[in-house]
């Protein structure tokens, strides 16, 4: 038996294939949208997988460094590193800011470390690490910079040394990592006016500037402007000691909030960019609610557009089943081009996006899956219509 | 035995105060090798009676026989219509309703393809009927590419293409001219002749009406049998 579909499709390739294409634009929209999903999940993870870290210690009764603000003082460390099962300890910290880099502004997450500790840029694609504890910076591959260039951060001027890649934060920014001496300085510091006023609003305190304490209002002072905070200890455990155990150590004895990396995960992807995966969510299920109503719009109009031929073949003998193989083939056919052609579009427009677009080949197999569903779907309209047409119709006019 | 025989075929639609009858009371019958013609006015109930022959919509009572086999009695009738159209029955229509992105060889295949013949024998019946309707030479052509007249061979080839013992036209020369409606209709009493096949034609044409040996004309939902000129065809 000839295949009645592809004779009918080879016939009229051309708009066939020009309304698969179209369609195909469509598929690759949702199936960037689907990368965009994976790009934000996977970005949401980037940096806490980066720094290698089996514990994030934080400020209690907090959700931080990433999903809330989190201040510990740096001297906690110390404790923490004496605990049983703790192999190493560093105290990191985190802000978003914008980069000056000549002329224009680069937003950018910094991430304060302590070189050799855990939260240190997993790897280098270029340049070399972070080796003065001052005013040096590796960046993100992403964030445009180059090896040599000077940023400044506030009123912190900086020379990028090395270059990493893949790290970004939650919001997709990519990461300059600093030292952590720079990172306090560039959180804590305070402009000028600022200092200023403080100086002035403390001299004028009879309580600090008493004439018998010559030293008070010096001691205050300092203390005032000294930066002795961090947002997070990374913890990193010895071998065979189970994260969970050392974290209920640190709540119990410390009095702090410790998170261990599935925690982390879970409050960066479930909680952090939950409305905006939501969001896209919602977005690509209108999608494929549109795309199977442009579906079932053409293939209803291919099998209208057929009437006289198929009650010609229903008279002359053909089976149901023949005419629901050819509407579901033709369907069919216009999913794998769409398809195709979606998974081009993505591929060509998906480095356009200033966020990442991860497309996965684990993705496009489910998105090919539900394609030839919705095809099926929307073909059940024009098979319906089909079945309706009496072989009558053909004789008598 | 009549290649198809109706015996007080009704037809009626609707019911209570609403209801037609569409064909009273109809008796005819076709023998093996013969043309007859079929002619009535708009609305004498012609289509429905094609309709019942060609077994697209039962009768509402009688008795229809095909070939000495009963598919239609009083009710009853045979389980596999699809399976009876296809192999027993022969289609030419008005326009000659050839599907426009099949060729004219797969045109004329695709009945014995459907009947479950492979694809090489089915062409190959195909190529020998479209031979004997001296259109083999346009096999490959798509339907949109024939004349008229071409067109209406190729639509008698692929009536033939099960080798059915009765073949219903409607109006096959409508679109043709007086020349062409003569060789269509020249070709039918060949293809009746050389298959023994059984052709019931309805018609309007003045051109192909003398031609008829014997004819039934339906007035009112009643066939009235009549003897026709039986003229020769012009060579």
């Amino acid at each position: 038996m000839i295949n009645l579909a592809f004779r009918e499709i080879s016939h009229s390739w051309a708009r066939y294939v020009l309304t698969a294409v179209g369609l195909g634009l469509l598929i690759g929209v949702t199936l960037t949208m689907t990368g965009l999903v994976r790009g934000m999940m996977d970005d949401a993870v980037a940096l806490i997988r980066g720094t290698r870290a089996d514990l994030w210690v934080v400020q209690d009764q907090t959700l931080g460094p990433y999903a809330e603000s989190s201040t510990l003082y740096d001297d906690v460390v110390h404790n923490i590193a004496g605990l049983p099962g703790v192999a190493e300890a560093s105290n990191v910290a985190y802000l978003t800011v914008q980069v000056r880099k000549e002329d224009k502004d680069v937003r950018m997450q910094v991430a304060g470390f302590e070189p050799g500790k855990p939260g240190e840029p997993p790897y280098l694609v270029s340049g070399r690490p972070i080796i003065k504890s001052r005013y040096e910076a590796v960046a993100d591959i992403k964030s445009g910079l180059k090896v040599g260039d000077k940023i400044g951060i506030r009123r912190t001027d900086l020379t990028v040394v090395g270059l990493t890649s893949g790290m970004v934060s939650s919001g997709g920014d990519p990461v300059v990592f600093v030292t952590i001496q720079d990172a306090q300085e560039i959180q804590f510091q305070k402009d000028n006016t600022t200092i200023y006023n403080e100086r002035n609003r403390l001299s004028a305190n009879p309580k600090l500037n008493r004439p018998g304490s010559p030293g008070l209002l010096q001691a205050v002072t300092e203390s005032q402007q000294s930066n002795h905070k961090v947002n997070a200890v990374l913890v990193r455990l010895t071998p065979g000691h189970d994260p969970e155990i050392v974290a209920e150590t640190i709540r119990r004895w410390k009095k702090l909030q410790v998170f261990t990396y599935e925690q982390m995960r879970q409050i960066l992807q479930v909680r952090v960019i939950a409305n905006a995966l939501r969001q896209l969510g919602m977005f690509m299920v209108i999608l494929a609610i549109v795309s199977t109503a442009i579906i079932a719009l053409i293939i209803y109009n291919m099998t209208m557009g057929k009437i006289r031929e198929l009650a010609v073949l229903k008279l002359i003998g053909a089976k149901n089943k023949t005419i629901i193989q050819m509407i579901l083939q033709q369907a069919w056919g216009l999913g794998i081009i769409g398809f195709f052609v979606g998974k081009a579009t993505a591929a060509m427009i998906a480095p356009l996006f200033p966020k990442r677009v991860e497309l996965l080949a684990f993705d496009a197999m489910v998105s090919f899956i539900i394609i030839m569903a919705i095809c099926t779907m929307a073909s059940l309209l024009a098979i319906r219509a089909a079945l309706k047409i009496q072989p009558s119709s053909a004789i008598g006019g | 035995m009549e290649a198809i025989r109706m015996v007080n075929l009704v037809k009626t639609y609707g019911s209570g105060p609403t209801e037609v009858r569409a064909i009273k009371d109809v008796s005819l019958y076709v023998n093996p090798g013969e043309v007859v013609g079929l002619l009535g006015p708009s609305g004498s109930g012609k289509t429905t009676l094609l309709q019942c022959l060609g077994a697209v919509i039962d009768p509402t009572a009688g008795k229809i026989e095909l070939n000495g086999e009963i598919i239609f009695d009083n009710g009853w009738k045979i389980d596999d219509v699809r399976a009876l159209r296809r192999d027993k029955i022969g289609f030419v229509f008005q326009a000659a309703y050839l599907i426009p992105f099949l060729n004219v060889l797969d045109n004329v295949a695709l009945l014995p393809m459907l009947a479950g013949r492979p694809n090489d024998q089915a062409r190959k019946r195909a190529m020998e009927l479209l031979a004997i309707l001296e259109v083999d030479h346009r096999a490959m052509a798509k339907p949109a590419q024939l004349s008229g007249g071409e067109q209406q061979r190729v639509a008698i080839a692929r009536a033939m293409a099960n080798q059915p013992p009765f073949i219903l036209a409607d109006e096959p020369t409508a679109p043709l001219d007086s020349d062409r409606s003569l060789i269509v209709m020249k070709l039918l009493g060949r293809v009746a002749e050389q298959f023994n096949t059984a052709i019931m034609i309805v018609t309007h044409d003045d051109v192909i009406i003398p031609r008829f040996k014997r004819l039934y004309r339906l007035r009112d939902g009643i066939a009235h049998e009549e003897a026709g000129q039986g003229l020769p065809f012009p060579d």
